[in-house]
């Protein structure tokens, strides 16, 4: 599988300034220091809490917000090196999905406004040209070509995201970020969109960075899984690995604490204390440290290194500390020989 | 012995495009101590069921169609407006999804947890700040002599959350509404306040509804379930019962679109419910569920099937089921 996406070391704090000549009192280390790879047609899934970063992460690959440093190579170039033209010019082969289908669609344009608006952007195309690939994108996520002249409130949940999925596609892409694209949406519906995205994927060879708090959506839908806390990724592995042999004690009281739907399951559930401390003031030495249940002395100073406990899995804890450590400047282990292969990846 | 029993409930409510059966002749009932779950996607009427026990809807638009709820044997539909404000906090307290919409931003927390333990028990000043301070401590806020000085916003949501627990607990109500009170809080958060619900349920004895869409939740915390869409119950049974062998159709497509633990998207895809729900204002003239069943026939486009008994404490409105 060929790298699509390379991030490293990526960095961003937001500066929380306060009175009247707004001084920079604090800064809000949003995320700190993250590092991955997607390979061409692979899903990454993204998961942690609210606040973890995992959204200023994907909007930072795509430059929607400027990051503080780091490096986010898409197809071997630095993409936050170009100028705003050239970046234009590469934003046509990465689209973003977002969480809320009510207010991502402008609701004085038209199905077919929404979907064309990329193309007008980007691709000089004649009317008729255009109009065949709005409905091309449209058939691509079950939609008929009579919704192009229907507005986004004539339609439920479901198919806005359908709607914000075509706009996504119509420009053929190779990456979309997924921002909780099915969290707004009800059990029965969210099955059909994921089943949709899964569909498109083979169809058309994309990637995904698929962010979500949902660990059990991010089990069905990832190739791999980043657990993220409090700004930085604490885990990372294959889906399946992950979820049967969590390293990190923070996955591990995670996953024990989503509730799964079968009454007579007794579980050894993990509770962890207290709540995610502030990005603002994140704790010394392990982030993880004053909820973890296997905290050692060391863990309050040390901040832990990441370490390779296999060529694909990834820890950040001192729990591992016999592991050699990994730097994201090695061989990239995470999309090499040991992962296992997802269908159609090796094109 | 049953402390709630809601009889062919009928709330709807008057709208521009007609009138939207919110609650459709729902019947169900609920035992001291017991923990029921009313499970469905939304827009199915379970908030609003819940928001008519305690008449708390705006009327109009809202009005009673039809029914009874009987709270320990009184019907609380006919109630004055004076004996519902003895019983809303007091008997039956409710907590909901949002826990910072539902908090008072302008007054601090002590103020308001106060405020029931003056209302209803009548305490004095100090009795109820040391009434709150106990009760804080007992939902597992830490430093509550600080928290109850301080305001909503200064707190993290699972605080929240832990202060309208001990809000909604302060009175040792028999019944607690929970309508959501754990969808948006974090995974690790949703956890300790399913658990803290529970343990207090123990120490108290509070029968508790649980609504909510997650079938996670029902899973690990309810004894019984009713499944509901588009304003009606279709199907109710014992937890253990309903997973085991789920009967309505729509019951089964719920069940069926949440992804299993070992299943991948490269092993199978999701199971599909097609379609929509139905907006309450649009329904078919059938089984409600007809247009998205996969197994319909010509008697489900006719005519809604009843909610019928098919063994003790298990009920199912299917025609397919029913007439098997």
């Amino acid at each position: 599988m060929p790298e699509l996406l390379r991030v490293r070391h990526l960095v961003k704090h937001f500066p929380v300034r306060r009175g009247f000549l707004g001084r920079r009192t604090a800064t809000v280390h949003a995320v700190d220091d993250v590092s991955f790879t997607i390979g061409a047609n692979e899903t990454l899934g993204l998961v942690g809490e609210s606040g973890c970063g995992k959204s200023t992460t994907g909007f930072s690959v795509l430059r929607l917000i400027e990051p503080t440093s780091g490096e986010v190579r898409f197809q071997g170039e630095d993409l936050l090196a170009l100028d705003v033209e050239r970046l234009r010019a590469r934003r046509r082969h990465m689209q973003i999905v977002f969480q809320d289908p009510f207010g991502s669609l402008n609701p004085r344009l038209t199905v077919e406004r929404v979907v064309e608006e990329p193309l007008l952007n980007h691709e000089p195309l004649g009317a008729a040209e255009r109009r065949e690939r709005v409905e091309e994108a449209l058939d691509m996520v079950g939609l008929l070509p009579e919704h192009r002249t229907r507005f986004p409130h004539e339609f439920s949940g479901g198919q806005r995201q359908r709607i914000c999925v075509a706009r996504a596609l119509v420009l053929r892409p190779k990456l979309v970020v997924g921002d909780e694209p099915v969290s707004a949406l009800d059990v029965s519906v969210r099955a059909q969109v994921l089943n949709l995205m899964v569909r498109l994927q083979r169809r058309l060879e994309l990637s995904y960075l698929f962010i979500s708090h949902d660990l059990a959506v991010i089990r069905y839908v990832s190739h791999r899984v980043c657990v993220m806390y409090l700004g930085q990724i604490v885990e990372t592995a294959p889906a399946r690995a992950l979820y049967e042999r969590p390293l990190h004690p923070y996955t591990r009281a995670l996953l024990s604490a989503v509730p799964v739907p079968d009454p007579r399951r007794t579980r050894q559930r993990i509770l962890l204390t207290g709540d995610v401390p502030s990005p603002m003031n994140p704790p010394a030495g392990c982030r993880f440290h004053p909820r973890c249940p296997e905290a050692m002395p060391r863990c309050a100073e040390d901040p832990p290194l990441t370490r390779a406990v296999a060529t694909d899995h990834l820890v950040r804890c001192h729990l591992y500390a016999d592991s050699p450590a990994w730097t994201p400047e090695a061989p990239a282990p995470a999309t090499g020989a040991g992962n296992p292969s997802p269908e159609g990846g090796r094109a | 012995m049953t402390l709630l029993r809601v009889d062919d409930l009928r709330t709807y409510f008057r709208t521009p495009h007609g009138v939207a059966k919110a609650v459709d002749g729902v019947s169900l009932h609920v035992d001291e101590g017991e923990v029921l779950g009313v499970v469905g996607e939304s827009g199915c009427g379970k908030s609003v069921l819940a928001l008519s026990v305690l008449r708390l809807l705006p009327m109009p638009p809202a009005y009673f169609a039809g029914g009874r709820v009987l709270f320990m044997g009184k019907d609380l539909l006919a109630a004055a407006e004076n004996e519902m404000l003895a019983i809303r906090g007091n008997h039956i307290s409710m907590i909901f999804q949002e826990p910072m919409t539902a908090l008072n931003p302008v007054f601090t927390v002590g103020h308001q947890l106060m405020e029931v333990y003056r209302t209803h028990r009548h305490h004095g000043r100090d009795e109820a700040r040391r009434s709150s301070i106990e009760m804080l401590a007992r939902v597992g806020v830490p430093a509550p002599e600080r928290r109850v000085r301080e305001y909503p916003y200064q707190l993290s949501g699972g605080m929240r959350q832990r202060v309208m627990i001990a809000m909604a607990l302060a009175c040792r109500p028999a019944l607690l509404l929970a309508d959501e009170p754990t969808t948006a809080l974090d995974v690790s958060i949703q956890a300790q306040i399913l658990e803290l619900m529970l343990q207090l349920r123990r120490e108290l004895n509070t029968a508790i509804v649980l609504i909510t869409h997650d079938l996670g939740v029902v899973a690990e915390a309810t004894q019984r379930v009713a499944v509901m869409y588009t304003g009606k119950i279709m199907e109710e049974a014992s937890t253990v019962e309903l997973f085991d062998r789920p009967l309505h159709p729509y019951t089964r497509g719920l069940m069926a679109s949440v992804p299993r633990a070992e299943a991948t998207f490269e092993t199978e895809a999701l199971a599909e419910i097609k379609g929509v729900v139905p907006s309450v204002a649009a329904l078919p003239p059938g089984c409600h569920f007809e247009p998205r069943c996969p197994e319909a026939v010509d008697v489900c486009r006719a005519q809604a099937p009843p909610l019928a008994e098919i063994g003790p404490g298990r009920r199912v409105a299917c025609w397919r089921v029913t007439h098997a």
